[in-house]
């Protein structure tokens, strides 16, 4: 070692060890005041991310959807090949085709979709059948207590307690954002459940069974809250929708 | 030969052995992580890879695995210590290059070298300690968790246009790129 590194070496400021402690001290100041700053930036950005052409502000974690699937690839359907199933504990099982689905009587509803990762999406527009029509247009048998709901990219299931899959707010969603869903989004029918973190709102839907119990489904068996209550479940206190 | 002997004789050895298996270790744990992070982040990304079960435990024990060679060679590699030590210091000639970028300066690092490695050494201990709160958030507070996972999403994406602008540094710094992979360099 020449002298010259050598006393490079011990004197000098201390310029790194600062760097590496003020990012820690940053770091803590964000774990802990972070999801106030989320909020803020959220809530100001909204009008700028809204009308982003680009998808760029996708990137900032505030705000967006973010587009998650289990499979290799995002499964694809056209709504003219779509079929959707109900079956189990019914008394007239049935297949609707995107048509026949549509020609029901239509609910709408604007709410805001959140992610258990920690997204929030506000105030989304849905159009769709209640399941809850569904389910009475199949006649459901008196022993059925839970609805498994069937993905068509071949692995996804999601499932909800009678109780549960009755209510007003969840619905079977063919409009979403004022356009037909996207490929994206679970299109072309997609389920919602308003009042439950987004893992229970199954996209790309081609089934629904009437169950005897409630049969965990794909996230649930990894460890997600069956009752995926918005702010009551999986640890988190997010204002419910 | 005159050529040959000023070159042997201006070679200087920049890297051990050692140095060199723990930056390569280092390049591929991050490249993973930056790879399986996009993935998980990027709508178009994550459409288009999906099996997000997977692709999150890769993330997760290349991350756990991170501080490990690195802990290694601080216990192990008096020349990485040295190295960390000059790292660590900043003279009068690294204000002047930060200020003015000239090429030649007296030592084994500039002073945006230095910065990259303090960003570097700075980030993996809070992308460890916010990934472990995101992972296994259990015991802590339930803000916690959202603060953890903005300062992880925030943090990745400085670590990505860091790491993105180290990798086009060396690629145009032909003798630097030389020293970090064989070790010698005539770059002094």
């Amino acid at each position: 070692m020449s002298a010259e590194s050598l006393q490079e070496a011990e004197v000098g400021t201390p310029i790194g060890r600062r760097v590496v402690l003020g990012m820690a001290a940053v770091g803590a100041a964000g774990v802990l005041f972070g999801s106030r700053v989320q909020d803020w930036l959220g809530n100001t950005l909204a009008p700028i991310t809204a009308r982003d052409g680009t998808g760029l502000s996708s990137l900032l974690p505030v705000g967006r959807f973010r587009i998650y699937s289990v499979t290799g690839s995002l499964p694809s359907k056209l709504a003219a090949d779509y079929h959707l199933q109900v079956d189990g504990l019914v008394d007239k099982p049935f297949t609707l085709t995107f048509d026949e689905l549509t020609a029901m009587p239509a609910t709408g509803l604007t709410a805001d979709f959140q992610c258990v990762t920690g997204w929030r999406v506000h105030e989304v527009p849905w159009v769709g059948v209640k399941l809850r029509d569904l389910l009475d247009r199949a006649g459901v048998k008196h022993r059925a207590a839970g609805v498994t709901f069937q993905s068509f990219d071949g692995l996804y299931t999601e499932s909800l307690s009678m109780d549960q899959a009755r209510r007003d707010d969840v619905l079977v969603v063919y409009r979403m954002e004022r356009k037909p869903v996207s490929r994206n989004h679970g299109g072309p029918v997609r389920l919602y459940v308003a009042p439950m973190y987004g893992y229970k709102s199954c996209k790309w839907l081609e089934r629904i069974t009437v169950t005897s119990k409630v049969v965990p489904g794909y996230w649930e068996v990894r460890g997600y809250d069956q009752d995926a209550w918005i702010g009551k479940s999986n640890g988190r206190e997010d204002a419910p929708v | 030969m005159v050529a040959k002997t000023l070159r042997s004789e201006s070679e200087a050895e920049r890297f051990s052995g050692g140095e060199r298996a723990l930056h390569w270790v280092n390049s591929t744990l991050f490249i993973v992580l930056l790879l399986t992070a996009s993935a998980l982040y990027v709508g178009p990304l994550s459409a288009i890879v999906g099996r997000r079960d997977l692709v999150k435990w890769i993330h997760v024990i290349c991350g756990l695995a991170l501080p490990l060679p690195l802990a290694l060679a601080a216990w192990r590699s008096a020349p990485f210590r040295a190295d960390a030590r000059r790292l660590n210091r900043f003279g009068p000639e690294d204000w002047k290059w930060l200020r003015r970028r000239r090429t030649n300066i007296p030592g084994k690092f500039n002073a945006g070298q230095k910065l990259n490695a303090a960003f570097i050494a700075g980030a993996i201990p809070v992308m460890l300690a916010t990934g472990v709160i995101m992972k296994w958030f259990g015991p802590f507070p339930l803000p916690w968790r959202t603060g953890a996972t903005f300062v992880h999403d925030l943090m990745a994406i400085a670590l990505f246009i860091v790491i993105v602008g180290h990798i086009v540094k060396a690629l145009s710094d032909k003798p630097r790129l030389d020293a970090m992979l064989r070790g010698r360099t005539d770059v002094r």
